[in-house]
């Protein structure tokens, strides 16, 4: 007995430590994610506001062939992203992780700089590269690989190579945490027992930096849906993103039911992949992210 | 001859300027068990790393069955290593795990289980295919990892001291169990280890090693019996070392003498002359100490312990030099700061080359 009420009391020294820690949680995470979910399904009011009639017509709209293009484009956008993260991240993250001591924490730190500054600023350095007669235009004329400036800016590729700066570090450091934990004798011991270099790759290195790769794809392909600043400023108003729409619906159309429909899908589809991550990794935690 | 597995030829290795191993020639012959020997840092693992073909000598030739493999990649080579931390993976289980390296040769499926099942049963370890390695113990680890080695059927099977994470007694057992499995596939091993007694307990020959060369390869009754160097004969007898200066020679037995006073030993078949330096290596056992001997190395009892069912008399002799006898028994009428000589038949004392580690 006087056993259980020392667990209790225990028990209870917890619950008052973790407890502001739920209230936050409860209010700003949960809070604003139920009332977006119930904005969904209740009507836009004529000229400005919400009627609390429940519809789903804000689902129905999606269905639209306009809106249903702008999915596809910005899945599309993020698969591409994506891929170019994964060719670029998991090589540059994985021999970070081999690096001796000192290379490795310059090179971390030559990664976090750039997060000192706003993304937006940084974006905009793009604009100075990329505009006609930019930094860019101006290289490739000096080293006589162009002669015309190539209208790089407010181009889909803009907007790809937006996406691929701002996401990388996320893959880097993904992919960087679970190769550090990779114990190199395994590679040695699959070379040993008669694995050419890439089969050894692929059964043993790939395998065990998975977990990592998979979580720094989930950490860029469900961004590169949504930041629409990236679209917006590299891209003019050429490409559209999901991220994009939603900010549209509800800054410019007033539409916050539409708007809050748009972003319940997109929740869905990275709870989606959150999934899928688990399923296929088997690990609970994102790696890379503590 | 035609039964030379593996020959090195003058291996030399440095890593970042610091020469590691300094011109290593080592032959081994079919079915042989070969013992490297030596402290850690003498460079027994850049060795078996260069034979395995996972390093790269700077200099010199390492022939497999002959052929000249010096640098062919480590999967084209027919040698397979037990690593040091079993390196086994941790992503497979126990089948996938020893079955890796037939999968790895597109072997059927059929097979490979069949193998598995084999190699299972030859280290005892049969229904243990699907566990995991993480639920496996240091001893099971340890036997799935040379199954997993075994089951390429190498011509060379490459051991970094397989039993050093293991406690006492599961390591004597494995011992026993690797000879037996050696001896029943008639595979040559190299087998690393820095324990003087594993070594001779196993090898059939025993390579000793000191600062990137080879003290003296032999098998373990002449590495014991006739070091040929002091540091041989320290490593793996424990002996005693003295110094001395020889005096006269009759016939086999060499007089020699030092400042601790006169003994003799045998030639052995070195040739000696008067007034040359000599290094001598002296078992603690078969030495004995005598009071008011009239010959023998002259010195004072420094200290007295029992350990292991032997009573060890550390003697400090009027040269400075620590000279260790032991003998079973506990009784000696011995005591701390007692005046003894040191003396031996002539046969137990070994002439050897001074070598030492450089520290």
């Amino acid at each position: 007995m006087k056993h259980m009420g020392k667990k209790k009391k225990w028990f209870k020294g917890q619950v008052l430590t973790v407890l502001p820690l739920y209230l936050f949680t409860l209010l700003f995470v949960l809070g604003p994610m139920i009332y977006m979910v119930v904005l969904s399904f209740l009507t836009r009011a004529e000229t400005w506001g919400i009627l609390p009639e429940l519809t789903l017509k804000n689902y129905q709209d999606i269905g639209e062939p306009i809106y249903l293009k702008t999915f596809w484009e910005s899945i599309k956008l993020a698969v591409v992203s994506t891929l170019l993260i994964v060719a670029i991240g998991y090589p540059f993250g994985y021999f970070m992780a081999k690096l001796t001591g000192k290379w490795k924490k310059r090179v971390t730190m030559l990664l976090m700089i750039p997060f000192w500054t706003s993304s937006l600023i940084r974006l905009y350095g793009w604009i100075i590269i990329f505009r006609a007669g930019g930094v860019l235009d101006k290289l490739l004329n000096a080293l006589h690989v162009t002669e015309e400036p190539l209208k790089l800016l407010y181009t889909y590729p803009a907007v790809v190579v937006g996406m691929v700066y701002a996401l990388l570090p996320f893959m880097i450091f993904a992919v960087y945490s679970s190769a550090e934990k990779l114990d190199f004798s395994l590679v040695e011991a699959a070379r040993d027992l008669g694995a050419s270099p890439w089969k050894a790759f692929l059964t043993v290195t790939l395998k065990l930096t998975l977990p990592g790769l998979l979580s720094g794809v989930v950490l860029t392909f469900v961004p590169s849906m949504g930041l629409f600043f990236i679209a917006d400023i590299l891209g003019g108003n050429k490409v559209i993103l999901v991220g994009n729409l939603i900010q549209d619906q509800l800054m410019k159309a007033h539409n916050w039911p539409f708007a809050a429909s748009l972003s319940v899908i997109l929740l869905a589809l990275t709870s989606v992949m959150i999934y899928l991550y688990r399923k296929i990794s088997g690990v609970k935690e994102l790696e890379g992210l503590v | 001859m035609e039964d030379i597995i593996l020959s090195l030829q003058n291996i030399r290795k440095s890593f970042s300027g610091i020469p590691v191993l300094n011109g290593i020639n080592l032959t081994a012959r079919q079915g042989e068990f070969i013992t490297l020997l030596g402290a850690s840092g003498c460079g027994k693992t850049t060795t078996l790393r260069i034979i395995a073909g996972l390093e790269t000598p700077d200099e010199g030739h390492v022939l497999l069955d002959g052929q000249d493999m010096t640098a062919a990649e480590p999967n084209r080579r027919d040698v397979n290593t037990v690593f040091q931390n079993y390196a086994l993976f941790p992503h497979m289980n126990v089948e996938a795990n020893i079955g890796y390296g037939l999968k790895i040769r597109k072997r059927p499926k059929e097979e490979i289980r069949e193998e598995v099942k084999k190699m299972l049963s030859l280290v005892q370890l049969t229904g243990y295919e699907k566990r995991m390695p993480s639920e496996l113990s240091g001893g099971q680890r340890q036997r799935v990892a040379i199954a997993r080695a075994l089951i390429n059927r190498p011509k060379l099977l490459l051991l970094d001291e397989p039993l050093g994470a293991l406690d006492l007694q599961l390591r004597r057992q494995m011992q026993q169990e690797l000879k037996r499995l050696q001896k029943k596939l008639g595979i040559t091993f190299i087998y690393i280890t820095h324990d003087q007694e594993e070594a001779l307990t196993m090898s059939d020959r025993i390579a000793v090693m000191l600062d990137g060369r080879f003290q003296q390869i032999g098998t373990p009754a002449e590495v014991y019996e006739t070091p040929k160097t002091s540091y041989v004969a320290k490593f793996v007898g424990s002996a005693n070392i003295v110094y001395g200066t020889v005096e006269s020679i009759q016939e086999e037995t060499v007089v020699f003498s030092s400042t601790a006073g006169q003994e003799s030993f045998h030639s052995r078949g070195r040739s000696f002359t008067p007034g040359q330096p000599v290094t001598l290596a002296v078992r603690g056992e078969q030495a004995r100490l005598e009071k008011g001997a009239e010959k023998g190395l002259a010195g004072t009892v420094k200290e007295k312990s029992f350990s292991g069912g032997m009573l060890r008399v550390a003697v400090e002799l009027s040269d400075q030099v620590e000279f260790i006898c032991s003998r079973h028994g506990i009784d000696s009428k011995l005591e701390p700061g007692d005046k003894v000589r040191v003396v031996w038949e002539p046969e137990h004392a070994c002439p050897v080359d001074l070598e030492e580690e450089n520290q």
